[in-house]
């Protein structure tokens, strides 16, 4: 059943509000880092698997192909995929079945975004997002709806605001020790509460920041892994699931999509009791209570039960299920799809023991990241061990 | 690797310049009932994975993937977009299946080009924004300098370049889903608009609307099935540099190495003797002549010769788009290579009609993402 897949390198550029460096520029330094971290060469690269959300923050269309030289794709098979905001999980996907389908023996996988191009803020991308009959002319905004969302969640469990800013806490001090970090910051939830309110309930520091940034991993079969690497880390599973276009039209207190993929990647990891199997995890967390509803989507809390774990630290770094080590989207930083793929670094160097100052404190085996996009819509899922 | 992969089931609408009866979710869902009934599945049960084709700028909506799981019955299912050709979708979908966690996977690719206020705006945003742009160059002005290029090294004509639409478009007539098929002679060109001399109007393909949606499954569920499939025996895809100033504006090395990886899977020494016919791409009448050449199928370092003597009609010796190609059949952005790929599978099937060709086996299948890039992807099909 297709052949194994590791994950043998990483590298990341600092999540910056405005990069100086082309988009391009972006790519080569985070696929020259990974490269550079496992003593490979581009021309040991077989293919590159590129993730990078929407053209409209470039302004460049099939922004892919222009981003292709910077991201050593040169002469090489080279592909682009795209799930909204889910990609930069789903890239790992991309490069697991470009390797185990056997066709393919080393991929590089690169995530990057700019979304400085956009001004004066890149939340005017997002008008272009909805259906173009029956939402646009209710001018809608990714906010409104996400705080219809959160609302929602509250309602459904009778959560409160207090608890579900613990998470904002907890993964901005996170980032405190992440050297790549945007917006790492010792914030407490008094400072959540007080700051300016977005679209109630989403406050301003619930909410991660606009960023630039890239991320890129090597993967490879596992002859060459085990040449390159004595610790390399597996893909031991992957999921992707898509919910219906009409988000209107279902209830929005549970993301269904993401434990459909999480089903299909703990299948094939041959995980039954994931709170058990799984010793850490980097959920996405673009907003505060999504890590929340994401751990319950990924069935590592029951449905509302994701709050209290966090009110009693579970989820932190020296819990029993660390739960976005690395800061997360709320410290580090939000360059869409390189968002999603710095999770699944942040797994690499947890699971090797390389995290540093960020390294949780229990021993950990199998980590799981996720990603979430489109219209409140799509899950990905990748767990991957040693 | 995995066991061998198949199709099974192939589905598309007319494509027509205009379609203000129906939506582009209307297109995908029309040409994925029509596939998944050829395949004799139920895509809400059978199917398990779904890639689509697509880019925003040509939808007109951010982060199209949104809006593709409805129409093609693919809701809370594995569904995702690569934003590339629809072959670079077969290439994924093979690659998926040959992983053996999958046995069927379906690829999509539509177009409504009618709905584009400013298709030329939306192509020169696919420049280099900081050396390109600020030039203005229309595509079609960038074609026509590689044209003037390719001719000047190769010897080809621009007549020969000519002939090439004359083939292609009366080839569109026998297709009953060909958009822009027409009787043309090398006369027509004399009196038709230059775009970018020496590209006139005629040598570019023009947009239609239309839906393609395939349907792929490995050996054992074919089996299963009890199918006849056409075997995908080789893929390849590549892309060379996305500078224009950098890139050889004649000899396509992307292609070549797309080809060559294709040919290498599917056991292909010598591809001129080994395939029967191809269906390639020809966004611009030159294109077809310089893929063929890429491709390692042109006979030679000139092609145009061979236009002269009819050895790439349907009754020549090499029968290159049969269908009628782009030019015949319209232009589809994403969906231009599964166009070609449907009709390829129509060939070896023995469904082509009147454009029959007689013991086609064996099939090449090429797409190309069109200027500014240099993306190309390559299938071998075998029936």
């Amino acid at each position: 059943m297709g052949n194994r897949v590791a994950i043998v390198g990483a590298g990341m550029t600092k999540f910056v509000r405005r990069a100086q460096e082309t988009g391009k520029e972006l790519c080569y330094e985070a696929a020259k880092m990974a490269l550079e971290s496992c003593d490979m060469t581009l021309d040991q690269i077989d293919a590159v698997a590129l993730g990078t959300a929407p053209d409209t923050f470039d302004g460049v269309h099939m922004k892919g192909e222009y981003l292709s030289d910077g991201a050593g794709a040169f002469g090489k098979p080279y592909m682009r995929s795209y799930v909204g905001g889910g990609t930069g999980v789903f890239s790992v996907a991309q490069g697991w079945y470009h390797i185990a389908s056997g066709l393919i023996d080393t991929c590089l996988v690169i995530c990057e975004e700019k979304m400085s191009s956009y001004r004066p803020h890149p939340q005017g991308a997002f008008m272009t997002i909805f259906d173009h009959t029956t939402e646009r002319p209710l001018k809608p905004n990714l906010l409104w709806i996400f705080a219809l969302e959160m609302n929602r969640y509250m309602n459904t469990y009778g959560l409160r605001k207090e608890d579900i800013a613990l998470v904002a806490v907890k993964n901005k001090n996170n980032a405190l020790d992440n050297p790549c970090a945007q917006i790492a910051k010792a914030v407490t939830v008094k400072d959540i509460l007080n700051s300016e309110v977005l679209a109630w309930p989403v406050q301003r520091l619930d909410v991660s920041p606009v960023s630039d940034g890239a991320v890129a991993l090597i993967l490879t079969n596992e002859t060459i892994a085990r040449r390159v690497t004595n610790k390399p880390v597996w893909v031991e599973g992957v999921g992707w699931s898509l919910e219906t276009s009409y988000w209107t039209n279902r209830d929005l207190c549970y993301p269904r999509y993401v434990e459909e993929a999480a089903r299909m990647a703990y299948k094939m990891a041959g995980i039954t009791d994931p709170r058990h199997q799984i010793h850490i995890a980097e959920p996405y967390d673009p907003f505060d209570y999504k890590e929340l509803h994401h751990l319950e989507g990924l069935m590592l809390a029951g449905k509302g039960e994701a709050p209290q774990m966090t009110v009693d630290g579970i989820t932190q770094r020296d819990g029993e299920l660390p739960v976005c080590p690395s800061g997360g989207l709320l410290g580090v930083g939000n360059p869409i799809a390189a968002a999603g793929l710095m999770k699944l670094a942040e797994l690499f160097w947890q699971l090797r023991g390389e995290a540093g100052k960020r390294q949780v404190a229990r021993k950990v085996k199998r980590g799981v990241a996720q990603a979430w996009g489109d219209l409140m819509q799509v899950g990905t899922v990748v767990v991957v061990g040693v | 690797m995995s066991d061998r992969v198949g199709i099974i089931g192939i589905g598309a609408t007319q494509f027509r310049s205009i379609t203000p009866d129906v939506s582009y979710k209307e297109l995908m869902f029309e040409a994925a009932v029509k596939a998944y009934d050829d395949a004799g599945i139920n895509p809400r049960k059978d199917v398990d994975t779904f890639v689509t084709c697509a880019e925003d700028y040509i939808e007109g909506t951010s982060i199209f993937d949104e809006y593709v799981p409805d129409q093609i019955g693919a809701a809370l299912k594995p569904v995702h977009t690569i934003g590339g050709d629809g072959l670079h979708g077969i290439a994924t979908a093979l690659l998926q299946l040959k992983t053996g966690r999958f046995d069927i996977a379906v690829v999509e690719a539509h177009c409504k080009p009618s709905n584009m206020v400013n298709p030329d705006g939306i192509e020169a945003c696919g420049q280099d924004p900081i050396y390109n742009r600020p030039l203005e160059l229309n595509t079609h002005f960038i074609a026509g300098l590689e044209m003037n290029r390719f001719c000047y090294e190769t010897g080809a004509t621009f007549d020969q370049c000519a002939k090439v639409v004359i083939k292609n478009r009366k080839n569109a007539l026998n297709n009953p889903i060909a958009g822009r098929a027409t009787l043309l002679t090398l006369d027509d060109f004399k009196h038709t608009d230059s775009v970018s001399c020496p590209l006139t109007e005629l040598d570019i393909a023009q947009p239609v609307d239309g839906a393609v949606v395939i349907v792929l499954a490995n050996e054992s569920k074919i089996r299963d099935l009890k199918k006849e499939p056409v075997w995908i025996t080789g893929i390849g895809w590549c892309n060379g540099t996305a500078t224009l100033e950098s890139r050889d504006w004649v000899y396509l090395d992307y292609v070549t190495k797309a080809a060559e990886m294709a040919y290498k899977m599917a056991g292909i020494s010598d591809p001129q003797k080994e395939i029967c016919f191809a269906e390639i791409d020809d966004r611009y009448s030159y294109k077809e002549l310089q893929h063929l050449m890429a491709l390692k199928l042109g006979c030679g370092c000139n092609p145009g010769n061979y236009v002269d003597n009819g050895h790439f009609e349907i009754k020549g010796e090499f029968p290159v788009n049969p269908s009628g190609g782009a030019l015949g059949m319209g232009y589809m952005y994403e969906a231009t290579g599964l166009a070609r790929l449907y009709c390829a599978v129509e060939q070896l099937r023995g469904n082509a009609g009147k454009n029959q060709i007689k013991n086609a086996k064996t099939a090449l299948v090429q797409g190309w993402r069109g200027l500014p890039t240099t993306s190309t992807a390559v299938a071998i099909l075998s029936a």
